[in-house]
């Protein structure tokens, strides 16, 4: 599966968009994931995975950093998520089933934020650049 | 069987209740066929799906997709019995359509997103959990007959 010059022009067209809030759109995604499927806070068991944990919001952060990065650097995902897919390898071990999860939520939350950014053709290209997200992190598991 | 909780029962019923089947029907179905275009092997006699606006405007797909979650009503009518509600179609699906019930559930992601995208905020958290639950539920009944 490969992202098209339009796939790639949607996508940081997207963010370009969601700018500064990205953090919240983090905080929520984890927050959505959490909720929508328990089985993912299996990896948290040392967080607070209340409502309005600062830890979740922190992690959130995190999560929509490395999106962020992963679209300004669209023509080598794999580069620039070098490091984290050595550490998903290494030390996190999170089952590849969940970044699919992850995905789906983070896509429910520009809906529900932004429904006219995500138009079908935004859609389809965001699902894919998370699913090339998913593959670079799982990408040195075995 | 499985269970609902009382809570869950009123997020899908208050959800539901505000649905244009019509519409969110065509934009799932059509959404379907633009995110993973594989999924278009079903519909060959469909007409032109060459591209989203084909796909968006394609009175068939608006017409199957208002059939298909009408069908999806008759889940929520009967919360306690859904597998004996989709018992026929399951053997359709399989018998029939010869569809891999994987596609259920790429629909069912699909279907949650366009409800997010009309209820906005009031699509919280635990509206799309017993959501996602629901759509989960109806993916594996249809599967359930397949042989």
């Amino acid at each position: 599966m490969v992202l098209s010059a339009n796939d790639k022009s949607n996508v940081k067209g997207l963010f370009g968009k969601i700018g500064g809030q990205a953090d919240d759109y983090g905080a929520e995604t984890l927050e959505r994931m959490f909720a929508t499927y328990p089985q993912t806070k299996t990896y948290f068991p040392h967080f607070d995975l209340g409502k309005g944990s600062a830890q979740v919001k922190g992690h959130g952060k995190k999560v929509a950093a490395a999106l962020v990065e992963a679209a300004n650097n669209i023509d080598d995902i794999a580069g620039a998520l070098s490091k984290l897919s050595d550490l998903h390898a290494q030390k996190l071990r999170v089952d590849p089933v969940n970044f699919k999860l992850l995905g789906q939520c983070f896509l429910v939350v520009v809906a529900s934020r932004n429904p006219s950014l995500l138009t079908p053709e935004v859609h389809a290209s965001l699902d894919k650049f998370l699913c090339a997200v998913g593959t670079v992190l799982t990408a040195k598991y075995r | 069987m499985v269970h609902w909780s009382a809570e869950e029962k009123q997020l899908i019923a208050s959800v539901w209740a505000k649905v244009n089947v019509e519409e969110c029907g065509a934009e799932a179905l059509a959404r379907l066929l633009i995110v993973y275009p594989w999924t278009q092997r079903f519909f060959s006699n469909f007409g032109n799906l060459s591209s989203p606006t084909a796909i968006l405007g394609n009175p068939k797909v608006r017409a199957h997709g208002k059939k298909v979650l009408t069908s999806f009503g008759d889940a929520i009518k009967n919360l306690d019995n859904i597998k004996g509600t989709y018992s026929k179609l399951s053997e359709l699906h399989c018998d029939k359509l010869h569809v891999d019930p994987e596609n259920f559930r790429l629909l069912g992601d699909i279907l949650i997103i366009v409800l997010a995208s009309h209820f906005g905020r009031d699509f919280s958290p635990a509206c799309q959990f017993a959501w996602q639950k629901l759509v989960s539920v109806v993916a594996h009944a249809l599967a359930r007959k397949y042989h």
